[in-house]
């Protein structure tokens, strides 16, 4: 069975669209199982999706259950990571970190890629006063350090995880926008959008049938390689007190909180530390192994 | 020519890209949750000393009206006073804003000097296990939140190996022992001669700015790898070897050589890109820099100095891509 | 071509050029003291604006008071630059006889001039700490009458009303009534500002043991022994540096960097005092923790719920385990070592008995409320501390973190629901903190006096009434138990449940000595530090 559904999907000559289409998704899947880092992140991508998906199973204590007489504890067989400054379990809240880390993750993407679509294919195909006008709103939020504008926007707002998340996605948007834009300079010149337009279709329709959908795979990839730098700026702004704010389990919110603690008890802020490093690392080694495969000029 | 009216088309909008970055930073300024008031006059101040400073500082004026003043007297080069130091604007950013370049050159310097040849070498070992070695480390570094970087550092090399000396810029010993010059620590020493305060000052730079510098060093390494690849594959790089031309002579001076140029541009943007790391390492490092005073001042509802500060880093930032947009038209022998 | 030679060579070498090109690093000489605090909220050094802890401290370092309470026992008020000093039948006037002999930095002598000149200042400049002076009815138009100096040796000062005598004295020992040296001070002025500008960036002019030679925000102050003081420092330098973080505090300490650590944590703080190489020394601040129950919040307005809420709280859990010497339990609005205070604590954590009156309010399943507090430590922890206590009792609270001034902001705003603040007293008169915590009179926007009671929405006649007689009782003893009665009616009645008196713990090495912290922050002197 499984022979017959490879050589369905790698046959030289398809015979349904579908097919070619899913022998093309195969075959760069074929590609990207070939080099071990990238199949590295994607393992610890998927693990930590379960643990955040299944994070009541996993933690063995209540995340938010104080303990004042046990503070501060080293790693044990009781408390796998120890506590932290209130005797809460870390290994427990790492878990239930994850879900946030991963939430506001999805929460920006979702925000930021349709925006940055919608603007850089309006700028795009539209052109003239628009184009330029829409570049210029681009270019003066591309003219802020991410998390200096970030941190000016959550401080505008209120400490929080929602205002981080927005602030992410409003300095997030604009290299979508430019590479949206970029793409579709090059696809309003090509036959078939010519072929569109010529069957009456209206721009808006142009625009959201065949313009949009061919912008995605290259905003796929940059949205992988991007989750990194989010889950970044996100402990960046928790770690400045700008982000989650306790007592939620956000990794960044607590190494903010157990930095005083890095002399003596340096396991505790430096725990949610590797928390950050491995889940950013992951989505970078994902990111990088889909450029090589998916948009090779770029990379390689 | 088109690719000069191009330019200049690009240097054209930088007047309008500054004017929304004021009126963007105006804006947030202005929605803080925080009144500016409370920062000068304390929480204890009578109503009437509250309604009073709220009147000269123009707070009881429209948004507009407040924003026209504003842009006025950025145009006379006042950026005002800040409440927090109680200096001009202009005169905080010139003391901080050198810490700041300081620290990130120095960074810059060490993300080259590393990332630059490892980039090389992934790329003549491309797909053996050295790339691959090379490649995880470059995404590490840039993977790890720089602030667990910093605090990492400080416990390895300042608590528990004593290599490092502690947060700060200089040593309190040779504070005020140098004239300011150009700010920069470093350079000011060596021009008075004191090369004491040049070691102190050299000492306290190596820990944030090597922190810095790796966090910053992946995208150097794998854009030189990128281009050492393709300039490789490069006809008159397969003629040179053709010639039988050393390896090293062919790699160093012909397919190197040919990125150069692109990797100035490279190196431009990582500067950029330094400067929003800068914030974070110089809040661990007590670095009294441009991100330092930032962050306090944001935190104080201080919107001269928020406003003075951003705007600076932005007129860097675009200096920045201007030059590196520059340096691509006119060097680039791709776009020529 | 770059070998893997050269590259593992380039590494090996590192660590060795750096330990050849940095020597171990130098112990702080003899003849200077660096200590670590943090150093953000100095805002000006003009004592007549300043109204900040560390800047406060410094100026009690550099400049004199009139008359100040004593060290031992701070209901004894003694004089400094004055030496004595006598008030009218009528209680309206007062007149100072200035000790002579005393100099400026400047080496300009101390006349009742200065003293006149200084008094005048608060009260035209107007700023934030004006109204201790103020509020014995001094205006810009009648202060030059009001406040004389008829010779080099006398000030005379006269008051709109008679009140407690002490309470003047009291104000004028705050850091607003420190003597400026006019000379000096008028020669850099800048048009009527009245050297405002000048001692603002860091300028002194005072008769104290230290001259402040340069203030750089948020980085250091370096202060020089003042050659012409009366009781010269034991040490010629003092540098502070703005060390926020504790564990750089203690790094510094441990390496020699720094002599004394002033704000380490608990944590910290327990380890050193095991240590015998270092030294802790212990003082009871003015700052008392609070949390203020917004009145104008329908549930939070129930007698019975304020009641609740202070029942619910594990008060010395909190003290024990997250602030041990740090912070004490401490449940009235007098800090300890004021005049009058009430040590009872009534309060302890009964989760029954706060449940009982939440049944008895209507609300046996609870409520939810959202409690607004700062996010430096330990409060945070405190926070989330209170957080888990009311959730026992069966209160939902929502915790709103934010930076101390946007809290503040808020509670100006009367915006909040709780809101965990802390309030330190500005001078040593218990009236400080009787008139915060009771005195409103006006519960309405056009109040001009936001005192905390005005910020919780709370007015409470009979305690305002007892607070504004208390003020004018001429007798110390009856006055002492009149507040001590305010404190216990006060400890039912009012929506503040009183959690905390702050404890300052100075670490040092053994061989540095001498420090001395004050309840108030402009009292903690440093010239008798020394270093063996």
């Amino acid at each position: 069975m499984n022979a017959i559904t490879r050589d369905w999907l790698l046959a030289e000559t398809p015979a349904s669209r579908s097919q070619a289409a899913w022998g093309r998704r195969y075959r760069l899947w074929l590609q990207l199982r070939r080099n071990p880092l990238t199949m590295a992140g994607l393992l610890v991508v998927v693990l930590l999706i379960l643990m955040a998906l299944f994070a009541p199973l996993l933690a063995t204590y209540d995340p938010g259950a104080q303990d004042l007489a046990n503070r501060l504890q080293k790693p044990s067989a009781e408390h796998w990571l120890g506590t932290d400054e209130l005797g809460r379990d870390v290994w427990s809240r790492l878990v239930y970190g994850g879900r946030i880390t991963l939430g506001m993750v999805v929460a920006v993407v979702l925000m930021v890629a349709p925006v940055g679509l919608a603007v850089g294919c309006i700028a795009g195909y539209a052109g003239g006063v628009w184009d330029r006008l829409l570049m210029r709103v681009t270019d003066i939020f591309l003219a802020f350090p991410r998390l200096i504008l970030a941190l000016a926007f959550v401080a505008a707002l209120k400490p929080g995880v929602t205002s981080a998340v927005a602030a992410i996605a409003l300095t997030a948007w604009p290299p979508y926008a430019r590479l949206a834009r970029a793409e579709t300079l090059a696809l309003r010149r090509t036959d078939f959008i010519a072929a569109a337009r010529l069957t009456g279709a209206s721009p808006a329709r142009i625009v959201l049938r065949h313009v949009a959908p061919l912008c995605v795979p290259s905003l796929v990839v940059r949205v992988t390689l991007d989750m990194s730098s989010i889950i970044l700026t996100a402990a960046g702004l928790g770690f400045l007190g700008m982000g989650a704010q306790p007592p939620s389990p956000e990794w960044g919110a607590m190494i903010a909180t157990a930095r005083r603690f890095i002399l003596e008890q340096w396991w505790v802020p430096v725990i949610p530390g590797i928390a950050i490093f491995v889940a950013s690392l992951a989505f970078n080694l994902l990111g990088d192994g889909l450029r090589d495969v998916l948009d090779p000029k770029q990379g390689s | 020519m088109r690719r000069w009216r191009s330019f200049a088309a690009t240097a054209a909008s930088v007047p309008i890209t500054l004017f929304g970055l004021v009126l963007l930073t105006f804006l947030i300024g202005r929605v803080v949750p925080l009144d500016p008031v409370l920062a000068i006059v304390g929480d204890r101040a009578p109503q009437d000393v509250v309604e009073r400073t709220r009147i000269e500082l123009g707070l009881d004026k429209s948004l507009p009206e407040q924003f026209v003043r504003y842009v006025g007297q950025l145009a006379t080069g006042d950026l005002g006073r800040s409440v927090m130091t109680s200096n001009t604007v202009a005169a905080d950013i010139a003391r901080f804003f050198p810490a700041t370049l300081e620290l990130s050159i120095a960074a810059l310097l060490i993300a080259g000097l590393l990332g630059v040849p490892l980039g090389v070498y992934a790329a003549v070992r491309q797909g053996s296990w050295i790339d691959q070695a090379i490649r995880v480390v470059c995404l590490s570094g840039h993977s790890i939140p720089i602030f667990v970087l910093a605090l990492i550092a400080l416990l390895v090399f300042y608590a528990t190996l004593q290599w490092a000396p502690g947060p700060g810029r200089q040593g309190i010993m040779f504070d005020g022992m140098v004239p300011q010059v150009t700010g920069l620590l470093l350079v000011d020493a060596a021009l008075a001669g004191e090369w004491d305060a040049f070691r102190d000052a050299l000492r306290q730079l190596a820990l944030p700015a090597l922190v810095l510098g790796l966090s910053n060093m992946a995208y150097i390494a794998r854009m030189t790898r990128a281009f050492m690849l393709e300039s490789l594959s490069g006809e008159f790089v397969v003629t040179a070897r053709a010639k039988g031309l050393s390896a090293g002579a062919v790699i160093w001076r012909h397919a190197f050589g040919n990125i150069l140029v692109r990797l100035v541009t490279v190196l431009a943007l990582t500067f950029a890109g330094l400067l929003e790391g800068a914030v974070l390492t110089e809040t661990i490092f007590s670095w009294p820099g441009l991100g330092q005073y930032l962050t306090g001042s944001l935190l104080n509802a201080d919107m001269n100095a928020v406003l003075g500060a951003t705007l600076v880093v932005g007129l860097t930032y675009v200096a920045l891509n201007l030059f590196a947009d520059l340096m691509y038209r006119v060097l680039d022998p791709r776009t020529r | 071509m770059l070998t893997r030679r050269l590259l593992l060579g380039a590494a090996g070498a590192g660590p060795l050029i750096w330990t050849q090109a940095f020597p171990a690093l130098a112990q702080t000489p003899r003849d200077v003291v660096v200590m670590g605090i943090a150093i953000d909220d100095i805002v000006s050094l003009d004592p007549q604006e300043s109204f900040e802890f560390m800047g406060g401290e410094i100026l009690g370092n550099c400049y004199d008071r009139l008359v100040l309470p004593t060290f031992e026992d701070p209901t004894k008020i003694e004089g400094v630059l004055a030496e004595s000093w006598q008030t009218s039948e009528d209680g309206l006037t007062t007149t100072f006889r200035i000790r002579p002999g005393r100099k400026f930095a400047s080496g300009n002598p101390v006349t009742a001039e200065d003293a006149a000149f200084t008094l005048h200042r608060a009260v035209i400049l107007n700023k934030a700490p004006a109204f201790i002076i103020r509020q014995f009815g001094f205006t810009k138009e009648n202060v030059a009458e009001r406040v004389t100096a008829p010779d080099a040796n006398t000030l005379v000062i006269r008051i709109a009303e008679a009140g407690s005598p002490s309470f003047l004295l009291y104000c004028l020992s705050a850091a607003v009534g420190m003597v400026l040296d006019k000379k000096a001070v008028m020669a850099k002025a800048q048009g009527d500002d009245l050297g405002n500008a000048w001692l603002k960036a860091g300028n002194t002019a005072g008769s104290g043991q230290w001259q402040v030679r340069q203030w750089r925000a948020s980085e250091n102050v370096t202060m020089d022994a003042n050659p012409n003081s009366a009781n010269p420092p034991k040490t010629k330098r003092l540098i502070i540096l703005h060390r926020p973080d504790p564990s750089a505090q203690l790094l510094g300490l441990q390496r020699g960097d720094i002599d004394i650590a002033r704000t380490l944590s608990p944590d910290q703080l327990a380890t050193l005092g095991k240590d015998p190489a270092y030294t802790l020394l212990s003082q009871s601040k003015s700052y008392i923790n609070y949390i203020a129950l917004n009145q104008n919040h329908p549930e939070l307005a129930k007698p019975q719920v304020r009641q609740a809420i202070k029942w619910a709280v594990d008060y010395d859990g909190i003290t024990k385990s997250i602030t041990p010497s740090t912070y004490n339990t401490h449940q009235a609005f007098l800090p300890k070592g004021f005049p009058g205070v009430l040590t009872d604590q009534p309060f302890s954590k009964d989760v029954a008995r706060a449940k009982a009156l939440l049944a008895e309010a209507g609300l046996p399943n609870g409520f939810e409320i959202a409690l607004d507090h700062t996010t430096n430590a330990p409060f945070n922890d405190v926070a989330q501390a209170i957080q888990a206590n009311l959730a026992e009792a069966g209160i939902k609270v929502t915790l709103v973190a934010g930076e101390q001034r946007q809290v503040i902001t808020k509670t100006r705003a009367r915006q909040h629901q709780m809101a965990m603040l802390r309030w330190g007293s500005d001078y040593m008169d218990p009236n400080s903190n009787a008139e915060t915590f009771c005195v409103n009179t006006d519960n309405s926007e056009a109040n001009q006096n936001r005192t905390l009671a005005w910020r919780s929405s709370w007015k409470d006649d009979d305690l305002t009434k007892r607070a504004i007689e208390a003020l004018k009782e001429r007798d110390a003893e009856r006055r002492v138990a009149m507040y001590e009665r305010m404190q216990k009616d006060h400890q039912e009645r009012s929506p503040f449940v009183i959690l905390m008196q702050q404890v300052e713990v100075a670490a040092m090495k053994k061989t540095t000595t001498g420090l001395q912290l004050g309840l108030l922050s402009d009292r903690s002197l440093y010239g008798g530090i020394s270093k063996a």
